[in-house]
């Protein structure tokens, strides 16, 4: 098959579907790539990387249109581009079927298989094809280095000669990826960064990213379906919103990022809270695009109004195109590789997967969204404290039976040691001796062997257990030719091997070990 | 005259255990291997003295001692041969082979001492008794030293399936053919013809050739460490068991130091393991059918495939690198490349260090000798307990070939079969890359979380090639 990828003809879009990176993992899995020239030239990616890579640059859009078998894209088609597309080709690409109702009509009408990235289930599975987190986190991580181009001051803290310089304090609200990205970023900066979030859930993560976490004294858990945040009570949305005016007249920058899916962004900072913020101040609202997060908003702007700032930028993944044309490629190789069990080339639609079913929004001429409901918790299922099995029983029993042993085998060994001494001649005894004392010289020896040379101690202790020469060599009797005389010898053979093989290859292995000049 | 060569015994006895004692630390370690070579040829050359003595003194011809000479002179050829052509890889069938050695001369001096004691039995009742006794146990010990080496060496060098051998009743077959040789004992230390008692020890051997060989083949391969050091600690067993029938001190004192040392080695693998000595070596571990945790839905684990370029960017970028080998890395000798691999991250600035789990290997210290036959500095080669600490610090942890000594579920899961063994807590790392063949299970037939872990890539492949991938990506 022929994966194409043209220049995205949304405006101010800087992203690409496809990275000379991402050709070289389509080409592994069989595809063609065919690009328009200069798709990638805004995200940094010259025609040459993709013929490098690979890739069939052709300078013409409509011809990659006609050419192609699946087409992949950022933005959902626009223009004649759905119409230039083959009959019963497929679509990889942002869709917000939603919103977009009459390209998803057009696409159904051509016959054309439709997968939306913005589409794919919230399953761990599906996390490494998630586009909308991996943009989610570059959103996150530019709406903090946006508000820091606006502010006045610095986000570290720093006491310099000419006087002491306050660090700056974020409070990021929506503890989701792309909070959590801003939270991260504004942390590194230096700032004093605190997150506020109606899933009680995510407090763990946003402490792992160094900030502190705003608790409401109230109970009410903002889980809703797939990870996502719910519409909360008005008795927690009033104390939610004292906190936040409380919290507006102390910080210097706010990062909003509150969505509910299928609804209109949550109204949480109203122009009072901006009138009473400092000047200089910045607020940047990642739900511009659904409505706002802050009443002033307005979308695609930057407008200051009380000496506030306040951002209201849709296209923050497009400042960063190299990097979210990077993501968004793995993404999208990613979930090919998945639809290409084969690495033949040939895209399969399993409707039985899971992932693929969620993300299908028309095939066959049919509109397949929204799909059918699977019930998927959210946060990884609890598992269940383990049943450990109870200790102390086992314990007690095993420690009398750890008693009884121990009690038989000191009547044991007494009971030997008297008949030997009753029984045994004086010369074995004394060998007996020997033999006890070096069983425990031994012991403390080999304790003190680091564990990194225990192959040479093996080897080494293999070479004088072949001290064992020396019975050979005393049992030679006075006919060499008796047959214990023969065996004799043949066990000084023997031995001899194992005795020069032994210290030999021990001397080698030692020779290796090294330090670190 | 008659002491010259007990005192220099004694000299070489305390040479040995000097021996031990410098292979405490590296810088000791060669002095310790010289050592124990000067205490050796002090005791043969005792013995030869004391040989060259009696035939002065008519007890021994010229031949006999001309006989005994060549044999030195041959096995120390072959040794020799054996020690410079073997890999380092091959080390484990080596020391297993070796072992081999000492139980087979150990059952050859036995039956020496047997064949020239007999009929001149003017000693007193209870020292022939003792005697025999001593014969038995040595003839015993030594023939199932032999054949379990045998075997161990066959399953270390592939020429054996290493999977564990489980006769039905093979816990049934042992102890018959223990209680056999015991009446067979009983038999032979009464005073009998020298027929009957030379029959007895024959078939006792016979049996102990057998009991050995079927111990071992019910030990799985990755058990191999345990029986490998069990087997050392028989080989010294045997040597002192002849030197009490041959009264003779130094081979008690020797054989001793072998045997303890060979039975902590064994100690300190099994609690590697947390398995006690005997659920090993009565054998039969892994063969279970890996069951999955209850509770647990196999069908959302996934793991994610990276490939060398992306663990060559990791590496990159991270300031502390932690390797982890396994047997695996031996098998697809990859200790090279990753030796190169170290030295380029090492120039880049980021510390690169390893860590070796006891169990590691077929050998006891088998990864450290393999690594320090890549020239690779014993400095940068850490203990488990040395490092366990580190990892949580860790950006990348490369795991190559290994398995069971990363796995998680041995520290959280006690529905797993290697619950309670200590582990190398890899999972704590920023990234860990996992260098393996397929999504196999390990040795123990346990599933690895680790795998599907969000932080875990596994970058499938010969070790080798991935290893020398990463290297390439590396220069670039």
């Amino acid at each position: 098959m022929i994966i194409g990828a043209i220049k995205e003809s949304a405006t101010g879009e800087r992203r690409v579907a496809v990275t000379p990176d991402s050709v070289k993992k389509l080409v592994k899995l069989g595809y063609q790539v065919l690009i328009e020239s200069g798709c990638g030239a805004e995200a940094n990616f010259p025609d040459s990387f993709y013929v490098t890579s690979g890739a069939e640059v052709l300078s013409n859009r409509d011809a990659v249109l006609a050419q192609a078998d699946l087409l992949v894209k950022v933005n959902v088609p626009q223009g004649d581009e759905i119409s230039l597309c083959k009959e019963g080709s497929s679509l990889v690409s942002f869709v917000w079927p939603a919103k977009n109702e009459s390209q998803v009509d057009l696409l159904k009408q051509r016959n054309i298989t439709t997968l939306a990235m913005d589409c794919v289930p919230r399953i761990s599975r599906a996390q490494k094809l998630d586009a909308l987190s991996s943009m989610a986190n570059i959103a996150g991580y530019r709406a903090v280095v946006e508000a820091a181009n606006e502010f006045g001051s610095f986000f570290t803290g720093q006491i310099t000669a000419a006087g002491k310089v306050p660090p700056a304090k974020v409070l990021v609200i929506g503890a989701g990826v792309a909070g959590l990205a801003a939270i991260g970023t504004a942390k590194s900066l230096g700032a004093i960064v605190r997150a506020f979030d109606t899933r009680l859930a995510v407090k763990d993560q946003v402490k792992s990213m160094g900030a502190d976490f705003l608790e409401l004294e109230f109970e009410e858990s903002g889980e809703g379906e797939g990870g996502y945040a719910k519409t909360m009570s008005e008795e927690f949305i009033a104390a939610e919103m004292a906190l936040f005016a409380e919290q507006a007249r102390e910080v210097d920058i706010i990062v909003t990022t509150a969505l509910i899916p299928g609804r209109p962004a949550p109204e949480l900072i109203t122009p009072e809270m901006v009138a009473s913020m400092k000047p200089g101040s910045v607020i940047v609202d990642l739900a511009a695009q659904n409505g706002g997060n802050c009443k002033l908003t307005r979308p695609d702007e930057k407008i200051v109004v009380d000496g506030v700032t306040i951002i209201g930028y849709t296209d923050l993944p497009s400042r960063l195109p190299t990097q979210s044309s990077n993501l968004y490629a793995n993404n999208i190789v990613n979930l090919l590789t998945d639809m290409t069990p084969e690495k033949d080339g040939q895209l399969q639609v399993n409707l039985e997967d899971q992932v693929v079913r969620g993300t299908l929004v028309t095939y066959q001429g049919e509109l397949m969204w929204p799909p059918p409901k699977v019930a998927a918790p959210s946060p990884p299922p609890k598992i269940a404290a383990v049943e450990v099995p109870e200790p102390a029983e086992e314990l007690s029993g095993k420690s009398t039976n750890h008693w009884i042993l121990t009690l038989i085998a000191v009547v044991l060994g007494a009971g030997f040691l008297w008949l030997l001494g009753s029984y045994a001649p004086a010369e074995f005894v004394s060998h007996l001796t020997v033999f006890m004392l070096a069983c425990f010289v031994g012991w403390q020896l080999v304790w003190n062997v680091t564990p990194a040379l225990h192959t040479p101690l093996m080897s080494v202790t293999n070479a004088i257990s072949g001290i064992i020469v020396i019975g050979g060599l005393l049992q030679m009797g006075s006919d060499w030719r008796s047959p214990s005389s023969l065996l004799a010898a043949a066990a000084v053979l023997i031995a001899t091997v194992n005795v020069v093989g032994g210290f030999w290859v021990t001397h080698r292995m030692l020779a290796m070990f090294r330090k670190q000049d | 005259m008659g002491t010259v060569p007990q005192v220099a015994w004694l000299i070489a006895a305390v040479c040995f255990i000097l021996s031990l004692g410098g292979l405490s630390r590296h810088e000791s370690a060669r002095r310790g291997n010289f050592l124990g070579i000067v205490g050796m040829m002090l005791a043969i050359g005792a013995a030869f003295w004391q040989a060259i003595e009696s035939e002065l003194l008519g007890g021994l011809s010229q031949s006999g001692l001309s006989v005994l000479a060549f044999a030195l002179v041959a096995g120390g050829i072959v040794g020799g041969l054996l020690a410079v052509r073997v890999a380092m890889t091959g080390m484990p069938q080596l020391v297993a082979i070796l072992h081999s050695f000492v139980g087979l001369a150990a059952v050859l001096v036995g039956f020496s001492v047997f064949l020239h004691g007999h009929g001149s039995s003017e000693a007193a009742h209870g020292v022939q008794l003792i005697h025999d006794i001593e014969i038995f146990l040595g003839v015993f010990i030594g023939g199932l030293t032999f054949t379990g080496s045998v075997i161990a060496w066959g399953k270390l060098d592939g020429k054996i399936n290493s999977r564990p051998l489980l006769i039905p009743g093979r816990h049934a077959i042992n102890v018959v053919m223990l209680v056999v040789c015991v009446l067979l004992g009983a038999w032979f230390i009464q005073p009998a013809a020298f027929a009957s008692e030379l029959t007895a020890l024959l078939i006792m051997l016979l049996i102990s050739f057998v009991f050995g060989a079927h111990l071992v083949m019910a030990i799985g391969g990755a058990d191999m460490p345990v029986v490998v050091s069990m087997l050392n600690s028989y080989s010294g067993w045997a040597a002192a068991a002849t030197g009490f029938m041959l009264s003779n001190d130094l081979l008690i004192i020797t054989g001793a130091l072998v045997g303890s040392s060979g039975a902590i080695l064994s100690y300190i693998m099994c609690h590697a393991m947390n398995r006690s000595f005997l659920s090993v070596i009565l054998g039969g571990f892994g063969t279970g059918t890996a069951v999955a945790a209850p509770g647990v839905d196999r069908g959302e684990l996934v793991h994610t495939a990276t490939t060398a370029d992306e663990v060559a960017e990791a590496l990159k970028n991270a300031k502390e690198v932690i390797v982890v080998p396994g047997y695996g890395m031996a098998v697809a000798q990859a200790q090279h490349p990753i030796r190169e691999i170290t030295e380029l991250l090492q120039a880049n600035g980021t510390r690169t260090r390893f860590a070796i789990h006891p169990v590691a290997g077929r050998l006891p210290g088998h990864m450290n000798v393999l690594l320090a036959e890549a020239r690779l500095p014993y400095d940068l080669v850490l203990e488990m307990d040395e490092i366990n600490e580190d990892f949580p610090n860790t950006d990348v942890v490369l795991v190559v070939g290994a398995n069971d000594i990363v796995n998680p579920g041995a520290l959280d899961d006690p529905s797993s079969p290697i619950y309670g063994m200590p582990v190398l807590e890899a999972w704590k790392a920023k990234e860990v890359v996992v260098f393996k063949r397929s999504m196999g299970s390990g040795y123990s037939g346990v599933d690895n979380p680790l795998f599907y872990n969000e932080n875990t890539d596994m970058l499938f492949g010969d070790a080798k090639k991935s290893s020398d991938d990463i290297l390439q990506a590396l220069r670039r």
